[in-house]
Order: structure tokens, then C-alpha cells, then sequence
């Protein structure tokens, strides 16, 4: 599937704003794409927000990712 | 995950209006905050703060503070552990909370003092002597991006861009020059707004006490107690579950409490002194040394079609940082367009590095700045294209599908609603007379989850305590209550809810982003479920029957089916009485990373009067539209919607942090740092919208900070339909709107 | 420094203290006397939220000094209540959620009883220009006014 990359973690996966990973959950994701971008564990401390098909997951790593789903990557939201 | 299941509930506690059950507390003067709690052999402390700018610390000579009679300890950051190796937060955090080579702003910390009474702590102060070498300084952030910019923080600058700017965050879709080669019209301007303070009346304070054995104890008042622990014993090094944080009652917070300032401090003076130290800010030290928010600077183009389609918009703000980097530009980037479909957007947030302290998150961060820029540029086009401005807004507006322009695809969401119910709104149609003027504006805040941890046991006599880990800063404890009183079928007396400290539950946290009523109550609604699974499993024991047969309802469990018809209802009280008999206590406890937050918008309405001989601007009328998902607890929700108006106002008409040539803060106080008094304001009409939020079981959003982001935009376009000027820096002081008036020959 | 020696009346009760003579009211209320329903929000006279009655009149207690009480009639947020009767103005705070975090609460009450005091029927406007010197952050004003107002209602009753 294609994964949408956008803000500050373009940077770290050298300008590019998607991706083609094969994943069933976020840890899977995320694994494989610092695999390939070793940059992109810097945002994990801060923290990485996940959106599959429009619902923001922002924790919860084990959540499956559905076969034919759209995938976007943030930097995580905090608030007031 | 659009499943229409949510909504058509029907709720016999949720909705209605109950009695807050910390009201009498706080009306009779009982409540403890954060500075109304003392200790056995408390030593009082306070801090020497930098009266630079920017300034090297060449030394510190504290020999004859620390021989005072009285005096218990002195600390500096040659007492505290030198993190420059380590995780660069934390060493953020503690030299924010104490300088170590150089002071970065105005009311920096340089050293600590504890003793046993506040006039000899004063005096300690006075026998430090720091000898500083001052530091070229720069408080503005256009000014801090010139080439001949002091570099504030040379460990965080990077190779081929300036060393002041941290870094972008981008966000957006589609092709947007392609999108502007295809507008008919365009309109392209630049907005400034001022740093404001979240204001919040009850200054930071704490008392800490930390004995040699490596326990600790700090009462304080905050947002996140767990992240206050956790913060504190990494920095000082101590156990994360020896030091037990406790919430105090907490006197406002708006995102400035949901971090550490002088807590670290008080509790490295309390271990020097193995005696509890009380530690209280001053009003002046709220403002030079806690965290406001950011100035920013920016640039908004919007391009349009004749009909009012928009084509493609762009938006850049340079976000002020303060001292040390944070991810503020990143929020305002994700913000700047999530009310609109825009084909083709681009949205980039730039921090930036200022002699200014820490900025910290203040509700909606980030958000109303953008909102300012892009809803006042809006109205402009609306202008040039002679549509109505709610009209335009709705042409263009995002719905349920449309992509968000940080990437997510909107389930059901509000700002059309909102914005239909302005339309439609009788403040539309109210008279106005000379120099008055009518503004509109929406705006967007996300909402946010986390981890939640929440503990509910019923008592003997069948009633309630949930314990829960986010904390209560506005009547949290009754929508919390009525939460489960509704899952459990039992009335909202029945249940009494407590704030855990950090040694009663496990981590939670920190109650931002409007997440405090919807990750607890989430977290209340799963335990309660928990815990029905327990009653129905003893209702069973108690009829001897197999527990499938049991079912829960209204409060009761009762016996299905024909061959049970002789046995009645066991109602929760009676079978909480024979807990002890039955398998003991029943309780339910539900953790977990609290998902589906809902994003929330809003749309306001003002009316304002602008005084040409004074420019003095007078809010006339005020509406606030909001999509608060299911209201647990209307009051509450409405009081919500008019602080956050409030604030904007505020914000919108005089808040604005004003620094001298020679970088110093020169309105620390509220008597010039002035917020809306009641005078000041009119009643704050709202209307509530119930979007139900698919991701929570009852429907549920934040409802605290969305309102903040509309108003600044909202005034700007009142004012300039008032009297004909259009504000492109916010606060519109009187002094700015004078000038303007002056300028454009009015 | 010297202490000051004070006898004076707090809620009806006598009362007496030592504070040394530069000491604020505030200060010898909170923290020698144990009042902490009187708050601090500044220290200078900008909140409101020290606020109290000295012989009836309503004072900033920040900008009082602990001496200067001497012989006078303190009334603070602890005396409103008649045993366990609230103050119908603590009654309509509660009823009309007007407080969200409550630490400018006892002060408002202070301010509200003092322009009740005198005024029993007032209008939106005079209520919130008796409020003026008194800052709320979380509630917008709104539902203080509206309290004020039922509670000026029941007390004319
Ligand atoms: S503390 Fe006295 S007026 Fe603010
Ligand atoms: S209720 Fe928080 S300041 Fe008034």
C-alpha cells in the first residue's frame, strides 16, 4: 500500500511524501519504515500520528491496518 | 467506523444538568490548590531570575546567601545533574527550569534559595552575586530570521538555514501554483499577531519534600501529574515510582500547566534541605518565566474562481518559539485550511528561536493565529468577489470525505452545521448602528486521546468511587460521574469521583487537548462495563442460576428467561451488600491509549462598536456555534465555548506580551497585561451542536479549546466592516486601530 | 522586624495575631491564620481574588496591611455560610455553573455580597462594572452575572 508522509517527517525520509509498504499493523509500519529511513526514529520519541482511513491512531501500535486502506503519517498532535 | 449506532441513544443521566460535587468546596473557600497545602517544618523558596536578555553566567558567588542565618539551601545548575549528553528534552526542560552558561531570556532562572521563612529568602536573594556578560539579544521573530540574528540555541542550528529557525513543518495537497494560475482572483496579505499568556489566575505552585532514602512527594498544581513525575525523577534521578505526585485543585491551566517550571527546582532544594519546600510563583514570574504562547508573522494567499470556488491557497507562519524549540509551527501548519476543500493547499508552520521564554501550549495551540490570517484574508475575498462571507465559506466548506490537508479523510464532522446555524442565527439579522460592524470566522482544533488508566469500586452499600488520572480543571468530576452513573443505570449521587495521584493508578496522560471527559470518560465507561460483568457474575451466585442467564438493565440485574420468572431483580445496591459473601469487593478497571478523538469546529459571530476618537473597540454582541459531539454536561460545555471566546477576545483586543530595545518584559503584571474584564465583555450567546463523535461509545469530542481558535479573525473582519480599516496585526489596540484609521485617511 | 500586635474580628470570631509590620492582610490570613479561601492571584491589587470586607467594605487584602486590621471586622469566603446554610450567592454559583476552575470564586462571592450589600435589585451593567476588579479566566463572565442575578432574586424574596 502507499503510505502519505507529511510535515517534519518528510524531512527524514529525504523529501519523499509517500511511500510503498507492505504492513498489517502500525508496529509493522513503523518497523519497516525505519528499516529503510533510520531517520525517522528521531519523530518516534516525539511521537507519530497515524490516520487510517480518516481515524487518527496515535498510540495504539498493535491496530491493524486493513488490506486497500489509506495510510498518512504525522508528528503527533498535543494540545492545550 | 461511520457506524450510526452512536447516535439515537438515549441517555437518562448524560445531558442533564447536576450540581458539580466539588461546588461546595469551592464556594465555601475548602478546595486546596496548589498553594494552600503546608508541611511540618516547611521552608520557604524562591528564585533569582535573569534581569538579561541574553547573557553569559560567568559566575555565581552564593557563599554569602548560603551563610545567612535561616538559609537552608542555594541552588544552581551546578547542583543539578548535567544532562548535555543525554535526551534533549530533558535537557531543554532543566535548563528552562534553571540557566546553565547563559541566560536565554528575561526572568531565566540562575540560582534557588530555600529558608525558613519568605523575608530571609528575599534577603538570601539579594547576597547572591551573579557576574554576567551581556549577549547581543533578539525578542522578535521576524528580527530573529535577519542574517545579523544572535543565534540563540548554536546546538540547534542547522547547516544551510538559519540558525534561529528549527525547523518546517508542510502540509497540504494538489499542485498549488497550477491553482493559482487557474484563480480569478487573488488576494495575498501578511498578519502579525502579538504573544499572548493562558492568564490562568492561580500562579504555579508546589510543595515538594524529598528525603534521603530516595522517596518524594510533591503536591502541585498541573494538567499531568504522571508527565510532572516522570519529568522530575529523570532529571533529578530519582525512582519513577518512588516520587508520588498529587494534583492539587488546580486554578486554571489552558496548556501552561502541562509543564514543568520550578517544580524540579523545589524538589532539588527540599533534597538539600531534607526539609518540605513550598514554592510559589509571583505574578511577574507567571509571566517572564512560564510558558505563553507564540508571536508569529505570517503570509496568507487564497485564490478564487468568480463563483466563488477556491482554487488554492497558501499559508506560511513563522511561529516564535521562545527559548527552546517545540513543535508549535507544525500544529499551526495542520490547522491553517481544515475548515475548507481546497484542491490545491499548502500550509507550512516554521519555528523559530527568540530571547523569549518557553513558549508552552495554549489551548488549541497554535491554531487561532492561522485562523487569524486565513479567515481575515477569507472575507477579503469575499469582498473582491461581492459574495457574502458566510455564503463563500460554505461554497468552500469541508465535509464529511473531504481530505483534511494533513492527510486524514473527515467521518462526520461540523463546520458546516456551525456554519448553516450562524446563517441562520437571529444575532444575523440584528441591527447595527454607526461605526459598528458584524464579523464571522470558524475554526478547527483536532482533540486528542492517550493513554488512559481508570480504577471504579463499588462499596458495600452499592455506592460508586471511580478514581481516575486526568484532572479536573472546570467539572470534570461530574460529567466523569455521570458517565458511569449512566453505564452502571444508577443515579449520578451514587457515584463519587476522585483524582488519583501517581501512586494509585497507572500512568495517565496529561489532561490537554481537550481529551480530560473524553478519555476518562471512556476509560469510566469500559470499567463500569467491567464491573457489570462482576455483578452479574455474583447475581448469578446469589440465584444459584448459570450467569448466561443474567442480563443488566436500568441498574439491575435480572434472571432471563421463563423458567426465572420467580426471581426479582437484584438491583446493584443488593448485591453489592453481599459482595463479602459472594467473592468479595467488585470493582472495574479499564487502561488503555484512548483512540477516536473527534475533531471539533466552530463558527462564531461578533458585533463591535469602534470608537474613532479613541480606537477603543467594544465587543456589542457574541455567538459561539460549536460542534461539542454529545454534551455530557450542557453548562459546563456552554461555559466552555464562552471562556475560550473570552480569551480570544482578549487576545483579539489588548493581550500582547511587549518587550523594550533592551529585550526585557515590560508588562509583567496584570494591570498591563490587561485581560477582558466583566465589564469589558457582553453575554456570550452559544449554541451547542451533538455531532456524535463515531469513535467514542457515547458520541463524545473535546469540547475545550475549539472557540479560542475563531475570534481574532472574527473581530478583524467586524472591525473592518465597522470602520472601514482592516487589521492586519493582532492585538487591534486601540493605539493600532488609531493608526490605521490615521493611515487610511478615515 | 518587630511584630505587630492585632486584635480584630474575623467572621464574628475575635482574633488575635503578631505579624511583622510589613505584612500583607493577605498573607497573615492565608498563612498565619489558615483562611486559604482567600486566594492569590497577584499580589498587587490587579485580581481580585485576595478580595474581603473591612467594617463592610470591600478591599483587595493584598494591598492591606496585617496591622492595619487592627480593631476592624474582616469578613472572608469562610464566614458566608450560615452554618450549613449556604449563601444564597454560593447557592447560585453552584446552580448556575459559575465556576469552571474556582480560584477567582471566593472573591467574586466577596464582591457580589458587597454589591448586594448595597444595591439589591442591580442591573447587568452594574453588576459587571462592581465586577470589574475582579478577574476570571475560565468562565467568560457569563454565568457569574447570571448567579449574581438569581441570587440578588432569592435574597429580595
Ligand atoms: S491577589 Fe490581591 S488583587 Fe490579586
Ligand atoms: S473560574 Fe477559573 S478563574 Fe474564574
Amino acid at each position: 500500500m502507499e503510505v502519505f508522509l507529511s510535515g517534519s517527517l518528510v524531512d527524514s525520509l529525504n523529501g519523499l511524501t509517500s511511500v510503498e509498504v507492505e504492513a498489517k499493523t502500525i508496529r509493522e509500519l513503523l518497523t519497516r519504515l525505519i528499516d529503510r529511513y533510520p531517520r525517522l526514529e528521531d519523530h518516534l520519541e516525539e511521537g507519530i500520528a497515524v490516520a487510517i482511513d480518516g481515524t487518527i491512531i496515535r498510540d495504539d501500535w498493535e491496530t491493524p491496518i486493513p488490506v486497500g486502506s489509506e495510510v498518512f503519517l504525522f508528528p503527533r498532535i498535543i494540545g492545550g | 467506523m461511520n457506524d450510526p449506532k452512536y447516535t439515537g441513544q438515549e441517555f437518562k443521566v448524560i445531558g442533564s444538568r447536576v450540581k458539580r460535587p466539588d461546588g461546595i468546596d469551592k464556594v465555601t473557600g475548602r478546595a486546596r490548590y496548589g498553594a494552600d497545602m503546608n508541611a511540618p517544618g516547611q521552608l520557604v523558596a524562591l528564585m533569582l531570575r535573569s534581569p538579561h536578555a541574553h547573557a553569559r553566567i560567568k559566575k555565581i558567588d552564593i557563599s554569602k546567601a548560603e551563610k545567612l542565618p535561616g538559609v537552608k539551601a542555594v541552588i544552581t545548575a551546578a547542583d543539578l545533574p548535567d544532562l548535555t549528553e543525554g535526551n534533549a528534552g530533558l535537557f531543554d526542560t532543566l535548563e528552562n527550569s534553571m540557566a546553565r552558561d547563559r541566560a536565554l531570556y528575561d526572568g531565566h532562572a540562575v540560582a534557588g534559595v530555600a529558608a525558613i521563612d519568605k523575608s530571609t529568602a528575599k534577603k538570601a536573594l539579594k547576597l547572591i552575586k551573579v557576574t554576567y556578560e551581556k549577549l547581543p539579544h533578539v525578542t522578535d521573530v521576524d528580527d530573529a530570521l535577519e542574517d545579523d540574528a544572535p543565534i540563540i540555541q548554536p546546538r540547534y542550528a542547522t547547516e544551510g538555514q538559519h540558525g534561529n529557525l528549527i525547523n518546517k513543518g508542510e502540509f497540504g495537497q494538489g499542485d498549488i501554483d497550477q491553482g493559482f494560475a487557474e484563480a480569478d482572483v487573488i488576494v495575498e496579505r501578511s498578519y502579525k499577531t502579538g504573544q499572548t499568556h493562558q492568564g490562568y489566575i492561580e500562579p504555579h505552585a508546589c510543595l515538594a519534600s524529598v528525603s534521603p532514602d530516595g522517596t518524594g512527594e510533591l503536591w502541585v498544581t498541573t494538567q499531568g501529574h504522571y508527565s510532572y513525575r516522570n519529568t522530575c525523577a529523570q532529571l533529578l534521578g530519582m525512582d519513577i515510582a518512588k516520587l508520588k505526585v498529587t494534583s492539587s485543585e488546580i486554578g486554571g491551566g489552558f496548556g501552561g500547566k502541562t509543564h514543568v517550571w520550578m517544580e524540579p527546582i523545589a524538589l532539588a532544594l527540599s533534597r538539600k534541605a531534607n526539609r518540605p519546600v513550598k514554592m510559589v510563583m509571583s505574578r511577574e514570574e507567571v509571566f517572564k518565566a512560564s510558558g505563553p504562547t507564540c508571536s508569529t508573522s505570517m503570509e496568507i494567499k487564497i485564490g478564487a474562481k468568480k463563483d466563488g470556488t477556491i482554487v488554492a491557497a497558501r499559508a506560511e507562519c513563522r511561529y516564535m518559539n521562545g527559548a527552546f524549540p517545540g513543535m508549535w509551527g507544525t500544529l499551526g501548519g495542520m490547522t491553517a485550511f481544515a475548515c475548507y476543500s481546497i484542491p490545491n493547499n499548502k500550509a507550512i508552520g516554521v519555528n523559530v528561536l527568540c530571547n523569549r521564554p518557553k513558549v508552552a501550549a495554549y489551548r488549541a495551540p497554535s491554531a487561532p493565529m492561522m485562523a487569524f490570517g486565513v479567515e481575515s484574508t477569507i472575507d477579503q475575498l469575499s469582498k473582491e468577489l461581492g459574495i457574502d462571507p458566510v455564503e463563500l465559506r460554505l461554497k468552500n466548506v469541508a465535509r464529511e470525505g473531504t481530505q483534511a490537508p494533513y492527510g486524514p479523510v473527515w467521518g462526520p464532522i461540523g463546520i458546516e452545521p456551525t456554519l448553516e446555524a450562524v446563517r441562520d442565527h437571529p444575532h444575523m439579522k440584528a441591527k447595527l448602528g454607526k461605526n459598528q460592524g458584524r464579523g464571522v470566522a470558524c475554526g478547527f482544533w483536532f482533540n486528542i486521546g492517550g493513554q488512559t488508566c481508570s480504577d471504579l469500586n463499588i462499596g458495600p452499600d452499592g455506592t460508586v468511587n471511580l478514581t481516575v488520572g486526568t484532572i479536573d480543571v472546570g467539572g470534570a468530576r461530574a460529567s466523569l460521574a455521570m458517565i458511569a452513573a449512566e453505564e452502571l443505570g444508577i443515579t449520578y449521587e451514587d457515584v463519587k469521583v476522585n483524582i488519583g495521584d501517581t501512586s494509585s493508578l497507572g500512568h495517565n496522560d496529561t489532561t490537554e487537548g481537550s481529551r480530560g471527559t473524553f478519555s476518562s470518560g471512556m476509560a469510566a465507561i469500559f470499567a463500569a462495563r467491567k464491573a457489570v460483568d462482576v455483578l452479574k457474575e455474583r447475581a448469578a451466585k446469589m440465584w444459584q442460576i448459570p450467569v448466561e442467564s443474567v442480563i443488566w438493565e436500568d441498574g439491575s440485574a435480572r434472571a432471563n428467561g421463563k423458567e426465572h420468572s420467580n426471581l426479582s431483580p437484584l438491583t446493584l445496591k443488593d448485591i453489592a451488600k453481599k459482595a463479602g459473601s459472594t467473592g468479595g469487593p467488585i470493582a472495574g478497571h479499564h487502561e488503555a491509549t484512548a483512540e477516536g478523538a473527534g475533531v471539533s469546529f466552530a463558527s462564531h459571530i461578533v458585533d463591535v462598536e469602534v470608537d474613532p476618537e479613541t480606537g477603543k473597540t467594544q465587543i456589542l454582541r457574541y455567538t459561539v456555534v460549536q460542534d461539542a459531539g454529545k454534551a455530557i454536561h450542557p453548562d459546563y460545555v456552554e461555559g466552555q465555548f464562552q471562556g475560550a471566546a473570552a480569551q480570544g477576545i482578549g487576545w483579539a483586543l489588548n493581550e500582547e506580551y511587549i518587550y523594550g530595545k533592551d529585550g526585557r518584559l515590560q508588562n509583567s503584571g496584570f494591570l498591563d497585561y490587561r485581560i477582558p474584564v466583566c465589564s469589558d465583555l457582553p453575554s456570550i450567546d452559544t449554541k451547542i451542536l451533538e455531532i456524535p463523535n463515531p469513535g467514542h461509545p457515547y458520541g463524545i469530542r473535546g469540547v475545550g479549546e475549539t472557540s479560542i481558535v475563531p475570534p481574532l479573525g472574527a473581530i478583524g473582519n467586524a472591525v473592518s466592516n465597522a470602520v472601514g480599516v482592516r487589521m492586519y496585526e493582532v492585538p487591534m489596540s486601540p493605539p493600532r486601530i488609531l493608526k490605521a484609521l490615521d493611515e487610511a485617511g478615515v | 522586624m518587630a511584630g505587630v500586635h492585632v486584635t480584630t474580628t474575623i467572621n464574628s470570631d475575635p482574633v488575635e495575631y503578631v505579624c511583622p509590620a510589613d505584612e500583607s492582610l493577605m498573607d497573615v490570613l492565608r498563612d498565619r491564620l489558615g483562611l486559604m479561601g482567600v486566594k492569590e492571584g497577584c499580589g498587587t491589587g490587579d485580581c481580585g481574588a485576595c478580595s474581603i470586607t473591612l467594617d463592610g467594605q470591600l478591599v483587595c487584602s493584598c494591598l492591606v496591611l496585617g496591622a492595619e486590621a487592627e480593631g476592624r471586622a474582616i469578613t472572608t469566603v469562610e464566614g458566608m455560610a450560615d452554618g450549613q446554610n449556604l449563601h444564597p450567592l454560593q447557592e447560585q454559583f453552584i446552580n448556575n455553573a459559575a465556576l469552571q476552575c474556582g480560584i477567582c470564586t471566593p472573591g467574586f462571592l466577596i464582591a457580589a455580597k458587597a454589591l448586594l450589600d448595597e444595591n439589591s435589585d442591580p442591573t447587568e451593567t452594574e453588576i459587571r462594572y462592581a465586577l470589574a476588579g475582579n478577574l476570571c479566566r475560565c468562565t467568560g463572565y457569563d454565568k457569574i452575572v447570571k448567579a449574581v442575578q438569581a441570587a440578588a432574586k432569592d435574597l429580595r424574596k
